[in-house]
Protein backbone atom coordinates (compact mmCIF):
# COMPACT_ATOMS: atom_id res chain seq x y z
CA UNK A 1 0.00 0.00 0.00
CA UNK A 2 2.78 2.42 1.00
CA UNK A 3 4.71 1.54 -2.15
CA UNK A 4 1.60 2.25 -4.23
CA UNK A 5 1.13 5.73 -2.78
CA UNK A 6 4.82 6.50 -3.24
CA UNK A 7 4.62 5.53 -6.90
CA UNK A 8 1.39 7.49 -7.28
CA UNK A 9 3.06 10.57 -5.85
CA UNK A 10 6.00 10.12 -8.21
CA UNK A 11 3.61 9.65 -11.16
CA UNK A 12 1.67 12.80 -10.35
CA UNK A 13 4.70 15.01 -9.79
CA UNK A 14 7.20 13.95 -12.45
CA UNK A 15 7.80 16.63 -15.08
CA UNK A 16 7.98 13.94 -17.75
CA UNK A 17 4.41 12.86 -16.98
CA UNK A 18 3.08 16.39 -17.40
CA UNK A 19 4.49 17.13 -20.86
CA UNK A 20 3.83 15.86 -24.36
CA UNK A 21 0.74 14.59 -26.18
CA UNK A 22 -0.06 11.98 -23.52
CA UNK A 23 1.02 14.38 -20.77
CA UNK A 24 -1.25 15.47 -17.94
CA UNK A 25 -1.38 19.10 -19.11
CA UNK A 26 -2.69 18.15 -22.56
CA UNK A 27 -5.15 15.55 -21.21
CA UNK A 28 -6.42 18.07 -18.68
CA UNK A 29 -7.00 20.64 -21.46
CA UNK A 30 -8.92 18.03 -23.48
CA UNK A 31 -10.98 17.07 -20.46
CA UNK A 32 -11.93 20.68 -19.77
CA UNK A 33 -12.71 21.26 -23.45
CA UNK A 34 -15.20 18.34 -23.58
CA UNK A 35 -16.77 19.37 -20.28
CA UNK A 36 -17.18 23.07 -21.04
CA UNK A 37 -18.53 22.55 -24.56
CA UNK A 38 -21.02 19.91 -23.39
CA UNK A 39 -22.21 22.11 -20.51
CA UNK A 40 -22.54 25.08 -22.87
CA UNK A 41 -24.71 23.07 -25.29
CA UNK A 42 -26.75 21.75 -22.38
CA UNK A 43 -27.24 25.30 -21.09
CA UNK A 44 -28.38 26.43 -24.55
CA UNK A 45 -31.04 23.72 -24.43
CA UNK A 46 -31.89 23.66 -20.72
CA UNK A 47 -32.00 27.37 -19.84
CA UNK A 48 -34.70 28.48 -22.35
CA UNK A 49 -36.69 25.35 -21.48
CA UNK A 50 -36.53 25.99 -17.74
CA UNK A 51 -37.29 29.70 -18.13
CA UNK A 52 -40.27 28.99 -20.39
CA UNK A 53 -41.71 26.34 -18.07
CA UNK A 54 -41.13 28.55 -15.03
CA UNK A 55 -42.60 31.68 -16.68
CA UNK A 56 -45.72 30.06 -18.12
CA UNK A 57 -46.18 27.52 -15.32
CA UNK A 58 -47.00 24.96 -18.01
CA UNK A 59 -45.17 21.71 -18.55
CA UNK A 60 -43.86 21.42 -14.99
CA UNK A 61 -44.96 17.79 -14.92
CA UNK A 62 -42.84 17.12 -18.01
CA UNK A 63 -39.85 18.91 -16.52
CA UNK A 64 -39.93 16.93 -13.28
CA UNK A 65 -40.31 13.62 -15.09
CA UNK A 66 -37.57 14.54 -17.53
CA UNK A 67 -35.29 15.08 -14.56
CA UNK A 68 -35.92 11.70 -12.98
CA UNK A 69 -35.66 10.04 -16.41
CA UNK A 70 -32.31 11.74 -16.93
CA UNK A 71 -31.16 10.58 -13.52
CA UNK A 72 -32.06 6.97 -14.37
CA UNK A 73 -30.43 6.93 -17.82
CA UNK A 74 -27.17 4.94 -17.58
CA UNK A 75 -24.48 7.12 -19.18
CA UNK A 76 -22.22 4.19 -20.05
CA UNK A 77 -25.05 2.55 -21.99
CA UNK A 78 -25.91 5.77 -23.80
CA UNK A 79 -22.30 6.35 -24.87
CA UNK A 80 -21.93 2.82 -26.20
CA UNK A 81 -25.30 2.96 -27.95
CA UNK A 82 -24.56 6.22 -29.75
CA UNK A 83 -21.06 4.94 -30.55
CA UNK A 84 -22.43 1.81 -32.22
CA UNK A 85 -24.92 3.94 -34.17
CA UNK A 86 -22.60 6.74 -35.25
CA UNK A 87 -19.19 5.08 -35.47
CA UNK A 88 -15.97 6.77 -34.39
CA UNK A 89 -16.91 10.39 -33.76
CA UNK A 90 -17.33 12.83 -30.89
CA UNK A 91 -21.12 12.40 -31.02
CA UNK A 92 -21.36 9.66 -28.35
CA UNK A 93 -19.39 11.73 -25.87
CA UNK A 94 -21.28 14.96 -26.40
CA UNK A 95 -24.75 13.41 -26.61
CA UNK A 96 -24.21 11.48 -23.37
CA UNK A 97 -22.73 14.45 -21.51
CA UNK A 98 -25.43 16.85 -22.72
CA UNK A 99 -28.16 14.35 -21.77
CA UNK A 100 -26.58 14.16 -18.33
CA UNK A 101 -26.41 17.94 -17.87
CA UNK A 102 -29.76 19.11 -19.25
CA UNK A 103 -31.98 17.72 -16.42
CA UNK A 104 -30.13 19.50 -13.58
CA UNK A 105 -30.17 22.75 -15.55
CA UNK A 106 -33.88 22.55 -16.37
CA UNK A 107 -35.02 21.55 -12.87
CA UNK A 108 -32.91 24.17 -11.09
CA UNK A 109 -33.93 26.94 -13.49
CA UNK A 110 -37.56 25.92 -13.04
CA UNK A 111 -37.16 25.77 -9.25
CA UNK A 112 -35.60 29.23 -9.25
CA UNK A 113 -38.45 30.65 -11.33
CA UNK A 114 -41.18 29.18 -9.13
CA UNK A 115 -39.46 30.53 -6.03
CA UNK A 116 -39.97 34.11 -7.28
CA UNK A 117 -42.62 35.82 -5.13
CA UNK A 118 -45.90 35.99 -7.13
CA UNK A 119 -46.61 39.44 -5.61
CA UNK A 120 -43.42 40.77 -7.17
CA UNK A 121 -44.49 39.47 -10.57
CA UNK A 122 -47.95 40.98 -10.09
CA UNK A 123 -46.42 44.33 -9.18
CA UNK A 124 -44.22 44.23 -12.30
CA UNK A 125 -47.21 43.45 -14.49
CA UNK A 126 -49.27 46.11 -12.70
CA UNK A 127 -46.63 48.68 -13.63
CA UNK A 128 -47.31 47.86 -17.27
CA UNK A 129 -44.26 45.69 -17.92
CA UNK A 130 -44.56 43.39 -20.93
CA UNK A 131 -44.10 39.64 -20.45
CA UNK A 132 -40.52 39.69 -21.72
CA UNK A 133 -39.69 42.58 -19.42
CA UNK A 134 -41.15 40.67 -16.47
CA UNK A 135 -39.15 37.61 -17.49
CA UNK A 136 -35.78 39.28 -18.11
CA UNK A 137 -35.87 42.20 -15.67
CA UNK A 138 -37.70 40.65 -12.72
CA UNK A 139 -37.90 36.85 -12.73
CA UNK A 140 -34.48 36.05 -14.23
CA UNK A 141 -32.42 38.22 -11.84
CA UNK A 142 -34.33 36.86 -8.83
CA UNK A 143 -33.96 33.26 -10.00
CA UNK A 144 -30.27 33.69 -10.85
CA UNK A 145 -28.72 32.10 -7.72
CA UNK A 146 -30.62 28.84 -8.21
CA UNK A 147 -30.00 28.89 -11.97
CA UNK A 148 -26.27 29.19 -11.31
CA UNK A 149 -26.42 26.33 -8.82
CA UNK A 150 -27.97 24.21 -11.58
CA UNK A 151 -25.22 25.14 -14.03
CA UNK A 152 -22.57 24.36 -11.43
CA UNK A 153 -24.08 20.97 -10.60
CA UNK A 154 -24.30 20.17 -14.31
CA UNK A 155 -20.68 21.14 -14.96
CA UNK A 156 -19.40 19.06 -12.04
CA UNK A 157 -21.37 16.02 -13.16
CA UNK A 158 -20.08 16.48 -16.70
CA UNK A 159 -16.46 16.84 -15.56
CA UNK A 160 -16.82 13.65 -13.52
CA UNK A 161 -18.38 11.77 -16.42
CA UNK A 162 -16.18 13.11 -19.24
CA UNK A 163 -13.84 10.29 -18.17
CA UNK A 164 -15.96 8.16 -20.46
CA UNK A 165 -14.64 9.87 -23.61
CA UNK A 166 -11.54 7.73 -23.26
CA UNK A 167 -13.66 4.56 -23.32
CA UNK A 168 -14.66 5.34 -26.92
CA UNK A 169 -11.04 6.08 -27.81
CA UNK A 170 -10.85 9.83 -27.24
CA UNK A 171 -8.70 11.79 -24.82
CA UNK A 172 -9.19 13.58 -21.56
CA UNK A 173 -8.08 12.41 -18.13
CA UNK A 174 -10.06 9.20 -18.55
CA UNK A 175 -7.26 8.07 -20.89
CA UNK A 176 -5.12 7.18 -17.85
CA UNK A 177 -7.96 5.28 -16.17
CA UNK A 178 -8.81 3.14 -19.17
CA UNK A 179 -5.22 2.68 -20.44
CA UNK A 180 -4.18 1.79 -16.93
CA UNK A 181 -6.99 -0.74 -16.57
CA UNK A 182 -6.02 -2.31 -19.91
CA UNK A 183 -2.31 -2.41 -19.00
CA UNK A 184 -2.98 -3.54 -15.40
CA UNK A 185 -1.06 -0.46 -14.28
CA UNK A 186 -2.78 0.48 -11.04
CA UNK A 187 -0.61 3.57 -10.48
CA UNK A 188 -1.74 5.08 -13.79
CA UNK A 189 -5.41 4.23 -13.09
CA UNK A 190 -5.27 5.80 -9.65
CA UNK A 191 -3.37 8.81 -11.01
CA UNK A 192 -6.15 9.44 -13.53
CA UNK A 193 -8.85 8.98 -10.89
CA UNK A 194 -7.13 11.35 -8.46
CA UNK A 195 -6.76 13.99 -11.19
CA UNK A 196 -10.44 13.82 -12.24
CA UNK A 197 -11.57 13.97 -8.61
CA UNK A 198 -9.25 16.90 -7.94
CA UNK A 199 -10.51 18.83 -10.98
CA UNK A 200 -14.14 18.24 -9.96
CA UNK A 201 -13.61 19.24 -6.33
CA UNK A 202 -11.52 22.33 -7.16
CA UNK A 203 -14.03 23.50 -9.82
CA UNK A 204 -16.94 23.01 -7.41
CA UNK A 205 -15.26 24.92 -4.58
CA UNK A 206 -14.17 27.74 -6.90
CA UNK A 207 -17.56 28.15 -8.54
CA UNK A 208 -19.47 28.06 -5.24
CA UNK A 209 -17.03 30.64 -3.91
CA UNK A 210 -17.65 32.92 -6.91
CA UNK A 211 -21.38 32.38 -6.51
CA UNK A 212 -21.26 33.31 -2.84
CA UNK A 213 -19.26 36.43 -3.69
CA UNK A 214 -21.66 37.53 -6.47
CA UNK A 215 -24.76 37.11 -4.33
CA UNK A 216 -23.23 38.21 -1.02
CA UNK A 217 -25.83 40.98 -0.61
CA UNK A 218 -28.80 38.62 -0.89
CA UNK A 219 -30.38 36.92 2.08
CA UNK A 220 -29.88 33.16 1.86
CA UNK B 1 -29.63 -0.11 -35.63
CA UNK B 2 -31.80 -3.19 -35.43
CA UNK B 3 -32.66 -5.29 -32.43
CA UNK B 4 -31.85 -8.97 -32.70
CA UNK B 5 -34.89 -10.38 -30.90
CA UNK B 6 -33.64 -13.96 -31.10
CA UNK B 7 -30.59 -12.95 -29.01
CA UNK B 8 -32.92 -11.63 -26.35
CA UNK B 9 -34.98 -14.83 -26.51
CA UNK B 10 -31.82 -16.95 -26.12
CA UNK B 11 -30.50 -14.93 -23.21
CA UNK B 12 -33.51 -14.41 -20.94
CA UNK B 13 -31.77 -16.32 -18.13
CA UNK B 14 -28.67 -14.13 -18.34
CA UNK B 15 -30.78 -10.99 -18.52
CA UNK B 16 -32.74 -12.05 -15.45
CA UNK B 17 -29.68 -12.85 -13.36
CA UNK B 18 -27.96 -9.59 -14.41
CA UNK B 19 -31.10 -7.63 -13.50
CA UNK B 20 -31.25 -9.31 -10.08
CA UNK B 21 -27.55 -8.67 -9.45
CA UNK B 22 -27.98 -5.05 -10.60
CA UNK B 23 -30.90 -4.46 -8.26
CA UNK B 24 -29.11 -6.16 -5.39
CA UNK B 25 -26.10 -3.84 -5.72
CA UNK B 26 -28.27 -0.72 -5.90
CA UNK B 27 -30.50 -1.69 -2.97
CA UNK B 28 -27.55 -2.70 -0.76
CA UNK B 29 -26.06 0.73 -1.38
CA UNK B 30 -29.26 2.52 -0.37
CA UNK B 31 -29.60 0.27 2.70
CA UNK B 32 -26.06 0.95 3.91
CA UNK B 33 -26.46 4.61 2.96
CA UNK B 34 -29.49 4.87 5.25
CA UNK B 35 -27.73 2.92 8.00
CA UNK B 36 -24.88 5.46 7.96
CA UNK B 37 -26.81 8.67 7.26
CA UNK B 38 -29.66 8.27 9.78
CA UNK B 39 -27.45 8.50 12.91
CA UNK B 40 -25.23 11.12 11.23
CA UNK B 41 -28.30 13.20 10.33
CA UNK B 42 -29.56 13.07 13.92
CA UNK B 43 -26.12 14.28 15.09
CA UNK B 44 -26.02 17.00 12.40
CA UNK B 45 -29.52 18.08 13.39
CA UNK B 46 -28.77 18.26 17.13
CA UNK B 47 -25.22 19.63 17.07
CA UNK B 48 -25.20 22.72 14.83
CA UNK B 49 -21.42 23.12 14.40
CA UNK B 50 -21.13 19.56 13.06
CA UNK B 51 -23.90 20.15 10.55
CA UNK B 52 -21.94 22.26 8.07
CA UNK B 53 -18.97 19.93 8.39
CA UNK B 54 -20.94 16.72 7.71
CA UNK B 55 -22.98 18.19 4.83
CA UNK B 56 -19.86 19.77 3.31
CA UNK B 57 -17.95 16.52 3.56
CA UNK B 58 -20.71 14.54 1.85
CA UNK B 59 -20.86 17.22 -0.88
CA UNK B 60 -17.15 16.83 -1.57
CA UNK B 61 -17.47 13.03 -1.69
CA UNK B 62 -20.27 13.49 -4.21
CA UNK B 63 -18.07 15.48 -6.61
CA UNK B 64 -15.59 12.60 -6.87
CA UNK B 65 -16.40 10.80 -10.12
CA UNK B 66 -17.93 7.32 -9.66
CA UNK B 67 -15.30 5.61 -11.80
CA UNK B 68 -12.67 7.31 -9.64
CA UNK B 69 -14.25 6.06 -6.41
CA UNK B 70 -14.35 2.49 -7.71
CA UNK B 71 -10.75 2.71 -8.88
CA UNK B 72 -9.51 4.31 -5.65
CA UNK B 73 -11.11 1.45 -3.69
CA UNK B 74 -9.28 -1.19 -5.76
CA UNK B 75 -6.21 -1.44 -3.48
CA UNK B 76 -8.54 -1.92 -0.48
CA UNK B 77 -11.32 -4.21 -1.66
CA UNK B 78 -10.19 -5.31 -5.14
CA UNK B 79 -12.37 -6.31 -8.09
CA UNK B 80 -15.34 -7.37 -5.96
CA UNK B 81 -18.99 -6.65 -5.28
CA UNK B 82 -17.85 -4.97 -2.04
CA UNK B 83 -16.09 -2.26 -4.07
CA UNK B 84 -19.26 -1.64 -6.07
CA UNK B 85 -21.45 -1.36 -2.98
CA UNK B 86 -19.01 0.88 -1.05
CA UNK B 87 -18.67 3.20 -4.05
CA UNK B 88 -22.43 3.47 -4.56
CA UNK B 89 -23.04 3.93 -0.83
CA UNK B 90 -20.72 6.95 -0.81
CA UNK B 91 -22.90 8.48 -3.54
CA UNK B 92 -26.17 7.88 -1.73
CA UNK B 93 -24.84 9.62 1.39
CA UNK B 94 -25.09 13.17 0.07
CA UNK B 95 -28.79 12.90 -0.85
CA UNK B 96 -29.82 10.80 2.15
CA UNK B 97 -27.95 12.91 4.69
CA UNK B 98 -29.20 16.23 3.33
CA UNK B 99 -32.81 15.11 3.08
CA UNK B 100 -32.85 13.48 6.53
CA UNK B 101 -31.45 16.62 8.14
CA UNK B 102 -33.99 18.77 6.26
CA UNK B 103 -36.76 16.38 7.25
CA UNK B 104 -35.82 16.59 10.94
CA UNK B 105 -35.61 20.40 10.63
CA UNK B 106 -39.13 20.50 9.20
CA UNK B 107 -40.69 18.99 12.35
CA UNK B 108 -42.55 21.85 14.12
CA UNK B 109 -40.96 22.94 17.39
CA UNK B 110 -44.40 22.92 19.05
CA UNK B 111 -44.87 19.24 18.27
CA UNK B 112 -41.55 18.42 19.90
CA UNK B 113 -42.44 20.60 22.91
CA UNK B 114 -45.78 18.83 23.23
CA UNK B 115 -44.01 15.47 23.25
CA UNK B 116 -41.62 16.75 25.94
CA UNK B 117 -44.50 18.15 28.00
CA UNK B 118 -46.18 14.77 27.89
CA UNK B 119 -43.06 13.29 29.46
CA UNK B 120 -41.82 11.47 26.36
CA UNK B 121 -38.12 10.61 26.57
CA UNK B 122 -35.81 12.14 23.90
CA UNK B 123 -35.06 8.81 22.18
CA UNK B 124 -38.75 7.92 22.10
CA UNK B 125 -39.58 11.39 20.74
CA UNK B 126 -37.03 10.86 18.01
CA UNK B 127 -38.36 7.44 17.04
CA UNK B 128 -42.10 8.01 17.41
CA UNK B 129 -42.52 11.73 16.70
CA UNK B 130 -39.62 13.27 14.79
CA UNK B 131 -38.66 10.49 12.38
CA UNK B 132 -42.25 9.69 11.31
CA UNK B 133 -42.96 13.39 10.67
CA UNK B 134 -39.70 13.71 8.74
CA UNK B 135 -40.55 10.64 6.68
CA UNK B 136 -41.93 12.38 3.54
CA UNK B 137 -38.71 14.39 3.10
CA UNK B 138 -36.54 11.37 3.96
CA UNK B 139 -38.45 9.22 1.46
CA UNK B 140 -37.93 11.85 -1.25
CA UNK B 141 -34.21 11.39 -0.61
CA UNK B 142 -34.50 7.60 -0.65
CA UNK B 143 -36.26 7.78 -4.03
CA UNK B 144 -33.54 9.96 -5.58
CA UNK B 145 -30.78 7.80 -4.06
CA UNK B 146 -32.39 4.60 -5.36
CA UNK B 147 -32.87 5.84 -8.93
CA UNK B 148 -29.36 7.29 -8.94
CA UNK B 149 -27.81 4.04 -7.65
CA UNK B 150 -29.68 1.95 -10.22
CA UNK B 151 -28.27 4.17 -12.95
CA UNK B 152 -24.74 4.19 -11.48
CA UNK B 153 -24.32 0.43 -10.94
CA UNK B 154 -23.41 0.08 -14.62
CA UNK B 155 -20.27 2.20 -14.14
CA UNK B 156 -18.87 -0.69 -12.06
CA UNK B 157 -18.65 -2.68 -15.29
CA UNK B 158 -15.17 -1.17 -15.69
CA UNK B 159 -14.04 -2.99 -12.56
CA UNK B 160 -15.67 -6.25 -13.67
CA UNK B 161 -19.02 -5.97 -11.87
CA UNK B 162 -21.87 -3.66 -12.80
CA UNK B 163 -24.93 -5.90 -13.25
CA UNK B 164 -26.68 -4.82 -16.44
CA UNK B 165 -23.66 -2.63 -17.22
CA UNK B 166 -21.88 -5.80 -18.37
CA UNK B 167 -24.23 -5.76 -21.35
CA UNK B 168 -22.76 -2.40 -22.37
CA UNK B 169 -19.14 -3.57 -22.40
CA UNK B 170 -20.22 -6.81 -24.05
CA UNK B 171 -22.11 -5.00 -26.85
CA UNK B 172 -19.29 -2.50 -27.25
CA UNK B 173 -16.58 -5.13 -27.62
CA UNK B 174 -18.59 -7.16 -30.16
CA UNK B 175 -20.01 -4.15 -32.03
CA UNK B 176 -23.47 -5.58 -31.32
CA UNK B 177 -26.18 -3.11 -30.19
CA UNK B 178 -28.87 -5.54 -28.96
CA UNK B 179 -27.41 -6.18 -25.46
CA UNK B 180 -26.75 -2.46 -25.04
CA UNK B 181 -30.35 -1.57 -25.87
CA UNK B 182 -31.60 -4.36 -23.59
CA UNK B 183 -29.37 -3.05 -20.79
CA UNK B 184 -30.52 0.55 -21.12
CA UNK B 185 -34.20 -0.44 -21.29
CA UNK B 186 -33.95 -2.81 -18.30
CA UNK B 187 -32.10 -0.17 -16.24
CA UNK B 188 -34.79 2.44 -16.95
CA UNK B 189 -37.50 -0.13 -16.21
CA UNK B 190 -35.88 -1.06 -12.88
CA UNK B 191 -35.65 2.62 -11.94
CA UNK B 192 -39.30 3.30 -12.80
CA UNK B 193 -40.59 0.22 -10.95
CA UNK B 194 -38.41 0.87 -7.88
CA UNK B 195 -39.54 4.50 -7.76
CA UNK B 196 -43.22 3.52 -8.03
CA UNK B 197 -42.79 0.93 -5.25
CA UNK B 198 -41.18 3.53 -2.99
CA UNK B 199 -44.09 5.92 -3.61
CA UNK B 200 -46.43 3.10 -2.58
CA UNK B 201 -44.36 2.38 0.56
CA UNK B 202 -44.49 6.03 1.52
CA UNK B 203 -48.27 6.11 0.97
CA UNK B 204 -48.70 3.17 3.34
CA UNK B 205 -46.26 4.51 5.96
CA UNK B 206 -47.71 8.03 6.20
CA UNK B 207 -51.50 7.70 6.50
CA UNK B 208 -51.78 11.15 8.17
CA UNK B 209 -50.60 13.00 5.06
CA UNK B 210 -53.49 11.59 3.05
CA UNK B 211 -56.30 13.16 5.07
CA UNK B 212 -54.81 16.61 4.69
CA UNK B 213 -54.43 16.28 0.91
Amino acid sequence: MYELFKNLGAWLTSGHQWSGYDGIAHRLAEHLQYSLLATLIAAAIGLPLGLLIGHTGRGAFVAINLASFGRALPTVGLVVLVFLASGLSMWPVYIALVALAVPSIVTNTYAGMTAVDPDVKDAARGQGMRWHQVLFQVELPLALPLIMTGLRLALIQVVATATIAAYVSFGGLGRYVFDGLAQRDLVQVMGGAVLVAAVAVVLDLTLSGIQRFLFRHRPA
Amino acid sequence: MTIDWSWIGDHTDDLTSLTVSHLQAALSAVFFGLLISLPLAVIAHRIRPLRGFLLGLSNILFTIPSIAIFVLLLPISGLTRTTTVIGLTVYTLVVLLRNTVEGLDSVPVKTKEAAKAMGTRPLRTLLTVELPLALPVIMAGVRIATVMSISLVSVATYIGDGGLGQLFTDGFQRDFPTPVIAGVVLTLLLAVVADALLVAVQYVLTPWTRRRA
